[in-house]
């Protein structure tokens, strides 16, 4: 065995010289590798906020205020952000979803009731989605008979075959079409130096239809479900503590571009529907169609498609969201990158929402407006709970060591969300008591859905 | 059979029948004994809380316990780390079944009561987590307790025994404290292990890792995906790292490192042995997405020349790893590769038979910086088990084996 030496030696040589391979590790490469990585859950979550109750909610507010309204756009900004990313530190630091939290710290009684009202309400704003296809696909002239069925079957497909990574990808670029209302904004042609300046100089009107307006952007861009969605989303994409300035920065970024449509949905409504005078538009449906004579078939055309994207788009995640919260808390297993084997409740859970979510919509002559009625209420009364939750749990040194709210983000937490719970309180108690309001302000209900 | 949610609240008298407090908390002392309850927690609204020991327990019944003794008997509650809760550290909390695998929350416990000269202890026999369990939760204190136990009847149990339960706490001390022995976690596959870790919270899968020997912790951290195992490695300490990576395959261990954080990266490699070291450091430098990349170290290399018999002798003397022998490379009196002996052929040959009539046809070889693509093809093609990978002189420098191949697709998928 001569062989030996030579081949040691050779060996030898050979590591010494070295070779002029790839170095594994790019600086750049691996810096966006990780933002990528991490990004995700936060854009998705806060684009999910426009869904087909919030675009018929920002629609109204541009058709009948103008531009009046804009300026609330910042301070909900801030406020999405502030409880968003409470949640998506909290599955960061301890990679346990919100569900699991509640139930761990709370115990069983509380997530029951968390999760009872997690599955009332999901189920009813997953009508409200599958009745925003059904609209948007009227306008496009195809029967919600067609449309409805067929949305549902996609969104099962994509969720139960799909795994983590495609379905997020998906959900991207779905965020990507929202860029539909920005085209047909600038289709409207609007004044956009008047939009700028009513965005950031406020001109607050104390009455009722003006409030109410304010209340229901508040209520339709804050639902108690994303939270959940949010932080079980980090967590299934182990998120850990070192990239929370990655996951901060996504929540950041979500927040910002979902009010960025947001303000364009406005401002395409109020440059075309409010100039023209036609001030009562009661949903994206409504808005879709008069635009069309104002702005051109175009605008109309992409207004519907952002709508139904919209619409597909949430009613893929809520039920989603629905299935984790409730498959958490009550310790079956859940994920999406598990099979249906393995994660019977949760898939079981997730078709049922979907089958009877969809099912509702196409029952004739159903009371679809009583049923998205419902689920505004329901949203409002679950959301106090879940923030205050949210509150205490954040501040728990023993769970989140130093990563609790400093003092300042307290304030500014506690802040937020008691204007929030006001807000809603009082969205509920005009929704039940319909007098409440005066005239012009009963007929705002409707815009919300 | 009692239940941990029936007992919890419950209203304790004394030996007079005078009231003396409700039931807050029962404590297993697992370093006394694995399971029985030793001591409850009396609490007295604005009073200090009282400790009753297992042994000045009389009678106990769902809502309400009766004492031996006196009040005045008791003693006042003194918090110890080394108590086990039953309503902190198990209700509601999750825990891994050792016997299904699983990571499963707790709803309910149930406790064996068996009764010794007046005296009640209670043992813990099984831990609930099925509907019955959560139904017992939710309506505790709202319905009778005897309704409740009708209602539970007509539901499926599904429970685990006690001795299968395998508490996750993720505090090295208190593990110690608890008396938790991680024996059975390391006696499962080192991959159910790691799918169980995935599960659980970033915290709780440290405190796993440190539970287990090195060699266990190299195999589970090795099935672990890709993310948590950078994440897992990171939290870690440079050297008990560094004694972990020495135990995992070379080109495994590579990309670990590689995805580590550079600065942690250099402290790892720093405390790892010269030798396995630099043998790590030699495949970082290889791009992941190459044939290099995907490489190992780990050959036996022989001399063309050698027979069968010699070679079997070298393994053995030099007690080479099993997963080594899958790659078994010949090289001639230069050094070049001229073969490679499939693990089949060789336990099949006779002992004085020449290792060059034992090589695989052809003679197949690829360079480190051969692609990934390529490599898979090859493998597909010639189904191969191993595939030799050599330098611009031909000269041998390590080997892909196929379960390096269907990891690396995997990822890719």
């Amino acid at each position: 065995m001569n062989a030996w030496a030579s081949l040691t030696e050779a060996l030898a040589a050979w590591k010494k010289r070295g070779t002029n391979l790839n170095r594994r590790s790019y600086f750049w490469r691996k810096r966006i590798a990780v933002f990528l990585a991490v990004v995700g859950p936060g854009l998705i979550t806060s684009n999910v906020d426009n869904d087909a109750g919030g675009i018929s909610t920002y629609s109204a507010a541009g058709a009948q205020f103008g531009y009046t309204l804009l300026w609330s756009l910042i301070p909900m900004t801030i406020a999405l952000y502030v409880s968003e990313e409470m949640c998506a530190r909290m599955g960061v630091v301890t990679g346990k979803g919100l569900s699991d939290l509640i139930r761990e710290e709370f115990g069983f009684r509380s997530t029951f009731f968390v999760m009872v009202a997690a599955l009332f309400v999901d189920l009813f704003n997953t009508v409200a989605e599958f009745s925003g296809v059904a609209e948007a696909s009227e306008i496009m002239h195809v029967s919600r008979y067609v449309s409805v069925p067929l949305a549902a079957i996609a969104v099962w497909l994509l969720v139960v075959y799909g795994s983590y990574r495609i379905v997020e990808k998906i959900f991207l670029v779905a965020c990507g079409f929202y860029l539909s209302y920005v085209l047909s904004a600038f289709l409207a042609k609007p004044d956009w130096l008047l939009a700028a300046h009513a965005l950031v100089v406020p001109t607050v009107h104390f009455n009722s239809p003006y409030l109410l307006m304010v209340t229901g952007l508040v209520g339709t861009t804050i639902a108690p479900w994303q939270f959940f969605y949010l932080q079980a989303s980090f967590v299934e994409k182990r998120v850990g503590p070192r990239q929370y300035k990655h996951a901060r920065m996504d929540v950041l970024v979500g927040s910002i571009s979902c009010m960025i449509i947001v303000f364009f949905i406005i401002v395409c409504c109020a440059a075309t529907l409010n100039v023209h005078g036609l001030t009562n538009i009661t949903s994206a449906k409504d808005a879709a169609q008069a635009l069309v004579p104002l702005a051109g078939k175009w605008a109309g055309w992409l207004f519907a498609f952002g709508l139904l994207n919209a619409s597909l788009f949430a009613a893929s995640i809520l039920p989603l969201s629905t299935a984790h919260v409730i498959c958490e808390g009550l310790g079956f297993e859940a994920g999406l990158d598990r099979k249906f084997k393995e994660a019977p409740a949760f898939y079981s859970l997730y078709t049922a929402l979907i089958v009877v979510g969809a099912g509702i919509v196409l029952i004739p002559r159903a009371p679809l407006w009583k049923i998205l009625l419902y689920s505004q209420v329901g949203n409002g009364i679950w959301l106090p709970i879940v923030l205050i939750f949210i509150l205490i749990l954040i501040n728990r040194r023993d769970l989140m060591g130093v990563h609790i709210n400093s003092w300042g983000f307290n304030v500014i937490a506690w802040t937020a969300s008691i204007i929030m719970i006001i807000l809603t309180l009082v969205l509920i108690y005009t929704s039940v008591v319909p007098q409440a309001g005066s005239e012009p302000g009963a007929s705002v209900h409707r815009h919300f859905f | 059979m009692l239940h941990a949610t029936e007992l919890l609240g419950a209203e304790t008298y004394d030996s007079h029948g005078n009231f003396v407090g409700r039931i807050k908390e029962m404590f297993v002392e697992p370093s006394d004994q694995p399971n029985r309850v030793s001591k409850f927690l009396l609490s007295r609204g604005q009073y200090r809380p009282l400790i009753a020991r297992y042994d000045q327990i009389g009678i106990i019944s769902p809502g309400r316990v009766a004492l031996t003794t006196d009040e005045s008997a008791l003693e006042l509650y003194q918090p110890n780390e080394s108590y086990l809760s039953v309503g902190k550290d198990l209700l509601d909390q999750q825990i891994i079944d050792t016997n299904g695998r699983k990571v499963v929350r707790v709803n309910d416990i149930d406790l064996a009561d068996n009764r010794t000269n007046g005296n009640t202890e209670l043992r813990i026999t099984q831990v609930d987590i099925g509907l019955a369990g959560a139904v017992r939760r939710l309506l505790q204190g709202v319905v009778p307790p005897m309704a409740i136990r009708k209602i539970q009847a007509k539901l499926p149990p599904r429970k685990i025994q006690w001795e299968f339960v395998n508490l996750v706490e993720p505090d090295p001390l208190r593990r110690v404290k608890l008396r938790l022995s991680s024996e059975k976690l390391a006696a499962l596959h080192p991959a159910d292990l790691a799918d169980i870790m995935e599960q659980l919270s970033p915290d709780e899968r440290q405190g796993i890792i440190a539970s287990l020997d090195e060699q266990t912790a190299a195999e589970t951290i090795a099935e672990l995906d890709k993310r948590l195992q950078t994440q897992v490695v990171e939290n870690l300490d440079p050297g008990r790292a560094a004694d972990i990576m020495e135990e995992m395959n070379p080109d495994e261990a590579a990309d670990l490192i590689a995805s580590l954080e550079p600065a942690k990266s250099k402290e790892v490699l720093d405390e790892m042995e010269h030798r396995e070291a630099s043998e790590v450091q030699e495949l970082m430098r290889f791009h992941e997405n190459t044939a290099g990349g995907m490489m190992t170290t780990e050959m036996v290399v022989v001399g063309e020349e050698a027979t069968r018999g010699e070679v079997v002798d070298y393994i053995r003397f030099h007690e080479i790893g099993v997963d080594q022998i899958d790659n078994v490379i010949l090289i001639n009196r230069d050094a070049a590769l001229a073969g490679t002996v499939p693990l089949g052929r060789l336990l099949l040959a006779d002992t004085d038979q020449l290792m060059s009539e034992l090589t695989s046809e052809p003679l197949l070889s690829v360079t480190p910086d051969t692609k990934d693509k390529e490599v898979f093809e090859l493998f597909d093609k010639y189904n191969l088990r191993s595939l030799a990978v050599v330098n611009e002189h031909n000269h041998p420098v390590g080997a892909i084996t196929v379960d390096d191949v269907v990891s690396r697709m995997r990822a890719k998928i």
